[in-house]
């Protein structure tokens, strides 16, 4: 049996600094299953974050050779720089240990853009219908695969400059709304991405559709807010 | 650090701007033709409503997208905030504004 070949994986560790660890090499092995051998045989106090290993929670986002990733969604023989990695909390955001970093300002920011349901009926209401076939639903449907996963909020320069500004995801998520036929917060959706945060700051480089692992499109829901909101401004002068 | 209104102002100002940048270009080369002369221009600007009226837009409309847009920079790169980055937002655009009008008065009026 030949040995496997080993990696040398450097972890970003905070304020103690980089630490770098010999893993040993699989087939079909992930970002996250690197960062995982590591706590389980090597340091137990190796902190991170992950759930459901397949894409879908959005949980295990981290930096991987300077670039935001899924991690288990990211073969390690994707992103290998010879045999070397470097794996990091997620960007713009704050580290509470290790590789696990605090997300509630991003979803914070998901509540200030109101990217949240606005109804108008009861239960006793009819259901409104949905036209599948309309633009706006298709406009709604674009982004409803999101996993939250703040890969487009790392990528983001606009949020490493501007800690106000709202970022792709919660911008993203307004828009959506915004064409959805069942919500009726239509007006307190366009104030609140038109405040000092809003999506008036996007430079639309598209860093944040460039890296979203779903391929979904936050640069042009943004677009679209703009617009949006450009309308209502001659409409109303707001 | 833009809103809805200073994204608008900062829009609209570029609208403005583009077709009088064309208009200075072209009547720069159609008035160089055969040789300009410090006097030839200032007999064709001095006492005139229309020149005055578009320049001035122009000087207006560059203070206001100037302003906004270096607001931004200061903000992003720079960590500027709050008052103090309102302060230097007027204070940049009332500098262009002043700039501006001098140079238009001065070949306009004087
Ligand atoms: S396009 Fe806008 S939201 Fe996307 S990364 Fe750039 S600044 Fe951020
Ligand atoms: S838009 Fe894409 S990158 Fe951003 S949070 Fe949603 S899934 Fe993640
Ligand atoms: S662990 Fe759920 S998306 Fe990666």
């Amino acid at each position: 049996m030949t040995a496997s070949p080993t990696l040398k994986v450097t972890i970003e560790r905070g304020p103690s600094g980089a630490e770098v660890f010999d893993v040993p090499q699989y087939d079909n092995q992930t970002v996250l299953d690197v960062v995982s051998w590591v706590q389980q045989n090597v340091d137990p106090t190796l902190s991170y974050r992950f759930a459901c290993r397949v894409g879908m929670c959005g949980s295990c986002a981290m930096m991987v050779n300077g670039v935001p990733r899924w991690t288990c969604r990211t073969h390690i023989s994707k992103v290998l720089d010879g045999n070397a990695v470097t794996i990091g909390p997620l960007r713009n955001l704050p580290v509470i240990k290790d590789l696990a970093v605090d997300m509630d300002p991003f979803f914070d920011k998901w509540v200030a853009a109101e990217g949240i349901h606005h109804g108008g009926l009861t239960r006793d209401d009819p259901i409104a219908p949905v036209d599948e076939g309309s633009a706006e639903r298709e406009a709604a449907n674009a982004a409803i695969e999101c996993i939250n996963c703040s890969v487009c909020y790392a990528a983001c320069d606009t949020v490493a400059g501007n800690p106000d500004y709202l970022g792709p995801a919660a911008l993203q998520r307004a828009w959506t709304l915004l064409n959805d036929a069942k919500d009726e917060g239509r007006q307190t959706i366009l104030d609140a991405v038109s405040g000092k945060g809003g999506c008036h700051n996007c430079h639309s480089i598209g860093s944040c559709t460039a890296y979203c692992p779903n391929e979904l499109d936050p640069l042009a829901a943004i677009a679209g807010l703009k617009r949006e909101t450009a309308k209502s401004f001659f409409k109303r002068g707001r | 650090m833009l809103n809805l209104r200073l994204y608008m102002l900062q829009r609209l100002t570029a609208l403005l701007m583009a077709p009088l940048v064309i208009g200075h270009l072209a009547v720069m080369i159609y008035a160089i033709q055969g040789g300009l002369s410090a006097a030839e221009i200032l007999s064709r600007t001095q006492g005139s409503v229309a020149w005055f009226l578009f320049y001035g837009g122009f000087v207006l409309a560059v203070s206001i997208h100037g302003a906004i847009g270096v607001r931004v920079v200061l903000h992003e790169w720079g960590g500027m905030k709050g008052a103090l980055l309102d302060g230097a937002t007027w204070l940049l655009g009332a500098g262009l504004l002043w700039l501006g009008a001098h140079a238009v008065w001065a070949v306009t009026f004087t």
